[in-house]
Parts: structure tokens; C-alpha cells; sequence
């Protein structure tokens, strides 16, 4: 019988031990359904699956790869709701894309370098004001991100906290099926209200972008407002908190990136890779007979693919359990690949490469204020981090 | 020469990321080549470029 995926960490950075299996990058897996599908560890075939349009990303077709709270609107088995294009495939999915790509190009990503900037120098210059102890994630890691995407979208800063919770309880593995309904209803109620204000009051941001453009439903506008919303900062959130705690405890490296020593761009590549906070990965299903390494994925098979193992592939990279801030991390799948890499990678990699530099070079003498042992974990949820990290300086 | 099929191209910006100096994005985020013919002290970005674009919308003719 298939074996779980496992998801047991040894310490807060490794992945689980026994997710990857150098012999068999390939292997079967047992789904929380029932079903016996496959696991992908290896880079080269991670890659391969996520290339390939046969291998469907529809929600129709998807399966839970860890047991999880859903909600009863958004599940597998399901359609996607309208303007959910992260569970469609192309040509769906290509005609929400097409109206994104635009929005978050290298070009517009960099003119946003100054604000994002400015935005990173505010909030450490109101911890300098409140002083140690401080919470990482509360005064740093989660507002900085969160803060540019409502910027970018033309969502209210000011309505944080609803939004901040119900996307915290959208991506929790064990809320109760009633709070995930109630958020889901109360985000998109939210989102619902903002779309029709912004008709009436069109600004100089994406979603009214989108309103004047007149190609989407009132529906499918707040599906694109959900997705980005939620996307654009509990990810990055998360990578800058992990990544502060990382460089905490690798306080060498956090000291060539304060000197300059590593470039800024490869550090943020190389945490990037080393920390994979897209925890369990993400799962396809055959839309066909497909041949994978050597052997046939069944129409109807289920494929996880673990972006952590992939991108720990000693295969693909030298040294991959180390982290190495000046290590050459390119080609690494934590914005996955194929028709649905991250759409907010190129604004990720502004906020990344800003918040890590300024942080330490404010503040040289940033260290942990609890032993790392009691750092909360995010283990409960589907993307990756520290619940908090109490910091001092 | 290198083969960029916009049809293909889902806006990532790897390229752009990667070999500035090549290729760009136009206002809908797609792909445009800035030159036809790198000069030699591109080769190395513009090959890691097409083997980055997730995609598979890059190619370099003859290859």
C-alpha cells in the first residue's frame, strides 16, 4: 500500500525527512480520499509535470494531498468559481491571465521599488519608536505585503483586519467547516461591496483597471480580487518572516547580506529555494495517459508535486540542504512552473530584496528574544512560516 | 536567433528578469525580443532565459 505524504518536520527548516527518496523521484501516494496517485520529489520531473497542459490543473479534477479544511463553495470536485483561474486550465485560465500579465511585469515591478521602500523604512522606523521586544511577523513580515497589494489592487488598508482574518482562516488545514464558510462569505461579501464602490468611484489601481476594461462579470472580478489578495500576502508574509528567522540563525550569512558580501537578488533566490513555503506543493491531475520517468500516469491519477523536495535535488543542486545566501539558486520552482507560475513573483522578488537588507541593516543587532525551540511553527497551514518571531535588538 | 512565441507566453518575465538586455515585456505583460542577434556576451543569459521561461514559449532557432 502507498504510503501518506509526510509532513513531519525534523526542525523548522527541513523539510520532512522522508519526503524525498533520491532512488525514487517518482513514487505512488496515498490521497486523504482514498485515491492511490503519485508523488513527485525530484526537480526534473517536478519540472516536467507542471510543463505539461495534459496534466490539469482544473478544481473539477483536483485532490486534497493532506487532509484540510474546505470550504463548501471552493473544493475539489467542484468548478472553479468565475475568475478562480489559479484551478482552470488554458484557455480559461489563459483569458483571466492575459488581462493580469500586464500589471505585474519586471518593468512595473521595479518602478514600484521606491514605495515598497519607503513602505519598508516606515515600519522599521515604528519599531525603532516602540523598541524591543517586538513580533516580526505583526510589525514587519505581514504588513509590508500586505500593504503593497492593497496599494496595487485598490483595496483599503484600513479594512485589514477583516480581510487579514478571513484569509488566515481560508488557508488554516483545521478551521472548522462553518468559520471557513463564514470567511469565505465575509471576504467576498467584502470584495463584492469594493467592486460595486469602485464602479461608481473609479482610482488609478488594478481592480478599477479592470472594471473600466469591462471584459469581466461582477463575479469573476471578485474571484481575481480573492485570489490576488490573498496570494499577494500570505506568501511573501511568510517568506519574510521564515527568511528572518532563517538569517537569526545563520547569523554569518545574515552578515555578509547586511555588508553587501552576497548580492542581495541571489540571497532572496537562494531562501527562496531553501525554505519552500509552498509546503505540500501543488497537485495535478492526468487529463490523459501520460508517460512520466518511466511509467504511465493513469487519465484520472492524481500527481502531488513537492516544490521542498524539488527544490532540494541534489540532482539539480550542489549542496541543497545548505543554505548558502551567494549559491547560484536559479531555475528553482518556489514560484512553481508552467502556465501557472506565480503571476505576483516579480513584485515578491521587489519586497524580498528591499525588506531583507533594510531589516538588518537597521537594526545589526537583530536577534531572537526566545530560544528557536519555542518559535511557533505554521505546520497548520497550507503555506509555510513562523506564527510569530519575537525579535530584539 | 531566437523564437519567441507570444501565443505561448503567459507574462512570468523571466526573460525580462534574466536578460534584460534581450528581451522585454509590452503593456500586456508579453514578451518582446529587443534584438534578433545577441551579441556574444548575452549567450549565457539569453540560454538561461529560454531554459527559465515557464512556458516553453523561447527557442533558439536551431536548437
Amino acid at each position: 500500500m502507498a504510503a501518506v505524504l509526510p509532513t513531519r518536520r525534523d526542525n523548522p527548516f527541513d523539510p520532512p525527512p522522508d519526503l524525498a527518496d533520491e532512488e525514487r523521484p517518482l513514487r505512488r501516494l496515498a490521497f486523504p480520499d482514498g485515491h492511490t496517485g503519485w508523488l513527485v520529489t525530484g526537480y526534473a520531473l517536478a519540472r516536467a509535470v507542471l510543463a505539461d497542459v495534459r496534466f490539469s490543473s482544473r478544481l473539477e479534477l483536483r485532490r486534497q494531498v493532506v487532509r484540510r479544511t474546505e470550504t463548501d463553495e471552493i473544493r475539489p470536485g467542484k468548478p472553479a468559481p468565475p475568475g478562480f483561474f489559479i484551478a482552470m486550465d488554458p484557455p480559461d485560465h489563459t483569458r483571466y491571465r492575459r488581462l493580469l500579465t500586464g500589471q505585474f511585469t519586471v518593468r512595473r515591478m521595479n518602478q514600484l521599488r521606491p514605495r515598497v521602500e519607503q513602505i519598508v523604512d516606515e515600519h522599521l522606523d515604528a519599531m525603532e519608536r516602540t523598541g524591543p521586544p517586538t513580533d516580526l511577523v505583526s510589525a514587519f513580515a505581514l504588513p509590508i505585503p500586505s500593504l503593497v497589494i492593497c496599494e496595487l489592487l485598490g483595496v483599503p488598508y484600513a479594512d485589514r483586519q477583516r480581510f487579514q482574518h478571513d484569509s488566515a482562516v481560508l488557508l488554516s488545514l483545521d478551521a472548522t467547516v462553518e468559520d471557513a464558510n463564514a470567511a469565505l462569505a465575509s471576504l467576498t461579501g467584502y470584495l463584492a461591496g469594493l467592486v460595486e464602490r469602485k464602479r461608481g468611484e473609479p482610482a488609478d489601481d488594478l481592480l478599477s483597471g479592470l472594471i473600466e476594461g469591462g471584459e469581466l462579470t461582477g463575479d469573476e472580478l471578485v474571484g481575481i480580487a480573492m485570489l490576488l489578495l490573498i496570494a499577494g500576502h500570505e506568501t511573501t508574509a511568510n517568506m519574510l518572516g521564515l527568511g528572518t528567522f532563517a538569517l537569526l540563525t545563520h547569523p554569518d550569512q545574515a552578515d555578509d547580506l547586511r555588508s553587501g558580501r552576497v548580492d542581495e537578488d541571489k540571497a532572496v533566490e537562494e531562501l527562496l529555494r531553501w525554505l519552500s513555503v509552498i509546503q505540500f506543493g501543488t497537485t495535478r491531475t492526468a487529463a490523459e495517459d501520460v508517460e512520466l520517468g518511466g511509467e504511465v500516469i493513469r487519465a484520472g491519477e492524481s500527481v502531488a508535486i513537492s516544490v521542498p523536495a524539488a527544490n532540494r535535488d541534489p540532482e539539480r543542486f550542489a549542496e541543497p540542504g545548505s543554505l548558502d545566501l551567494g549559491a547560484d539558486a536559479h531555475g528553482h520552482l518556489a514560484f512553481g512552473h508552467g502556465v501557472h507560475q506565480c503571476l505576483g513573483q516579480q513584485l515578491a522578488r521587489i519586497e524580498m530584496r528591499v525588506a531583507y537588507g533594510a531589516l538588518f541593516r537597521r537594526f545589526p543587532a537583530l536577534r531572537l528574544a526566545v530560544p528557536p525551540q519555542e518559535v511557533p511553527l505554521r505546520d497548520d497551514m497550507s503555506i509555510y512560516g513562523v506564527h510569530s518571531l519575537p525579535v530584539e535588538w | 536567433m531566437i523564437e519567441a512565441d507570444r501565443d505561448i507566453c503567459i507574462g512570468a518575465g523571466m526573460c525580462a528578469l534574466t536578460a534584460p538586455e534581450v528581451f522585454d515585456q509590452d503593456d500586456d505583460g508579453l514578451v518582446v525580443t529587443l534584438t534578433d542577434e545577441p551579441g556574444p556576451e548575452s549567450t549565457d543569459a539569453v540560454k538561461e532565459a529560454v531554459q527559465l521561461c515557464p512556458s516553453g514559449a523561447l527557442r533558439l532557432a536551431g536548437s
